[in-house]
């Protein structure tokens, strides 16, 4: 915050234009960027585009396959799957990136503060991440989610727990590597406090893996959301959900394969687009690779 | 006391200073009761091996030593008769990189990679000045062009930029809050010998210019004769001869410094071996009791390895710490 105060009006909205030049040079990058903005887009206009309600059930086309009127076909109640796959897509995508900003977040402010300090702080801090990661992450996130009740915010907070870890993890490692660069040293020389030095000198200069597993985070979350929809917590039907189709899907794999294979595909389709868009972030956001 | 009365003018005054690291096994004595005085506008060298204590001296001046296993034992920093050590943390917050300021060893690790130049030195103007965000833009644009870079440079980052340029960008944000005193750690050991004598050249002349006081930390004595004042010889984390430059470069006194001299290379003549000290430096977590450099020196008797050496006065009337001083001045002079 206090950089960006520093670095005045004008210059702070070129740093956000050096970045997506940046990143346009990278056509994977813009590819997925795409993809994910276009996914964005559908989801957000589901209510306008989508060509029935996601509960209405016609009972008289049954898990048909794509046809005119149903795109992606219907399910076993007659239910068009092109709706309900867009509209899953807005508690899907948005759990997913909630859930990961979240756990991104709390992940940083952990992390720095483990980092920096090192010594006893570090120890207690990581001995306590120790036993978050300690149990496995689904079951963690099934017993924070049973505990807070099922909905879309209690959720997303089930989700952030499991990822914290792992970010805080990623940007300790990354700060003890900073911190015995003589910048650091240069930054104290020069009489900045221990929040600036942290939060304008260190994290900007290890923040970048962090970004990485971000955004591959953000598909992991996607995936869990499901995982808890199918044991009845998370988000509660007849709401739809990708993962939540997914596993519902389970039982006709056989006969109507393409109740599967839509919200699989709208899965896949976020991951990749997502993955590559880090990629390219995390080379967009390092100066040392501009070009 | 008449000592300290006479000295109750300095501009900067180390007295005592007494620095360790800890660690779980040993205690390291970096620093040993270091004093020193330095007048305004005066040049201090201090000159020592690596790992002599030079930059704990530096840091525990500016109070940065790390906080986990660094820790000033003992002594007093006197900034214009004000106690550093001594002082909260929050009015040291003032004299960081405002009254003092610090050039870095190495310029490559020195500057935030992620940060452009420009406001790295913008930052500094802006944590000791009120104002506007224009003005410290304006301010560090200035200060870029003191040390010979173009303005226009400003947003560029530091893998920009040259060695040399990079440690110019280091000297502009040490010399942004014009302090009055400057601590350069080996300013220019990391560049090449042409960068190295165009960064000094910059030193000294913004040094004049501005009327900053320098303590210049180094090992090489040819940048000691050209742009200190005084010099003070550091070994084992103590001081073992101190004196202007004249009094150190032609009487030197202690067996160590010496040696020093000794083994720098006559280039009127053809060497084929060059003359070190035997032996290699103690231990500072075990120094030797008495003098630290007797181990390696020939002139050592008995009394040097009991108890403290004082200090004492040479012919010419600068300070040496050597029991023997008199066999030392007669055996050099014998050569």
């Amino acid at each position: 915050m206090a950089e960006k105060k520093s670095r005045g009006k004008g210059s702070g909205n070129s740093e956000f234009k050096t970045i997506l030049k940046q990143l346009s040079y990278n056509k994977l990058a813009m590819l997925g960027a795409i993809i994910f903005v276009l996914e964005l887009l559908l989801v957000l206009l589901a209510p306008v585009i989508s060509p029935y309600n996601y509960e209405e059930m016609d009972t008289t086309a049954i898990r048909q396959t794509s046809s005119a009127e149903h795109l992606f076909g219907t399910d076993d109640l007659g239910r068009d799957i092109l709706s309900r796959v867009l509209y899953a897509g807005r508690y899907s995508i948005t759990m997913g990136i909630f859930s990961t900003l979240l756990a991104a977040a709390l992940g940083m402010v952990i992390g720095s503060i483990a980092g920096y300090f090192g010594g006893w702080v570090d120890n207690v801090i990581m001995r306590f991440l120790d036993i978050i990661q300690s149990l496995p992450g689904l079951l963690l996130s099934i017993v924070l989610s049973a505990v807070l009740g099922p909905g879309y915010i209690n959720t997303i907070l089930a989700l952030s727990v499991n990822g914290i870890p792992g970010q805080a993890r990623l940007l300790r490692a990354e700060m003890l590597k900073v911190r015995g660069n003589e910048y650091i040293e240069a930054s104290q020389s020069i009489n900045c406090t221990k929040l600036r030095v942290i939060a304008s000198h260190m994290i900007p200069n290890s923040i970048s893996p962090m970004i990485v597993q971000a955004t591959m985070g953000v598909a992991n979350m996607i995936i869990m959301a499901s995982s808890l929809s199918f044991i009845g917590l998370g988000v509660q039907p007849p709401a739809p959900e990708w993962g939540a189709m997914l596993s519902y899907s389970r039982e006709f794999i056989r006969s109507s394969p393409h109740m599967a294979i839509f919200p699989g595909l709208a899965i896949a389709l976020t991951v990749l687009s997502l993955n590559l868009m880090g990629d390219g972030l995390r080379d967009a956001l390092d100066p040392k690779l501009r070009r | 006391m008449a000592e300290l009365e006479k000295n109750a003018g300095h501009f900067l005054e180390v007295k005592d200073l007494t620095v360790e690291y800890f660690t779980k096994e040993k205690v390291v004595h970096a620093v040993n009761s270091v004093s020193f005085s330095l007048e305004k506008g005066k040049t201090l060298g201090l000159v020592g091996e690596t790992g002599a204590g030079k930059t704990s001296i530096a840091k525990s001046i500016l109070r940065i030593l790390p906080d986990v296993g660094a820790r000033i034992v003992g002594g007093e920093v006197l900034l214009d008769g004000v106690d550093l050590i001594a002082l909260p943390e929050k009015e040291m917050r003032g004299i960081r990189g405002n009254k003092i300021s610090m050039i870095f060893q190495d310029p490559m690790t020195a500057l935030n990679p992620v940060q452009r130049v420009g406001d790295q030195i913008a930052e500094v103007i802006a944590l000791h000045n009120e104002g506007k965000k224009d003005e410290f833009k304006r301010r560090a644009q200035e200060m870029l062009e003191l040390v010979g870079i173009p303005r226009e440079r400003y947003s560029e980052y530091p893998h920009q930029f040259s060695g040399g340029m990079k440690q110019r960008v280091i000297i502009a944000i040490a010399l942004a809050c014009n302090p009055a005193l400057l601590l350069a750690d080996e300013p220019t050991t990391a560049l090449d010998v042409t960068i190295q004598a165009q960064v000094l050249r910059l030193i000294g002349q913004l040094r004049d210019k501005l009327g900053t006081s320098m303590i210049l930390i180094t090992h090489d004595m040819g940048v000691v004769a050209t742009y200190c004042d005084n010099v003070a010889v550091v070994y084992a984390g103590g001081i073992v001869e101190s004196g202007t430059r004249e009094q150190i470069f032609d009487h030197p006194s202690h067996p160590y410094t010496v040696g020093l001299f000794g083994a720098i290379p006559n280039m009127n003549e053809d060497e084929e071996w060059l003359h070190p000290i035997d032996g290699l430096p103690p231990d500072p977590s075990n120094l030797p009791k008495g003098c630290a450099f007797r181990p390696r020196c020939k002139y050592a008797t008995e009394r040097c390895g009991e108890g403290p050496i004082e200090m004492a006065e040479t012919p010419d009337g600068h300070q040496c710490r050597c029991c023997n001083l008199e066999a030392v001045i007669k055996g050099e002079k014998a050569k």
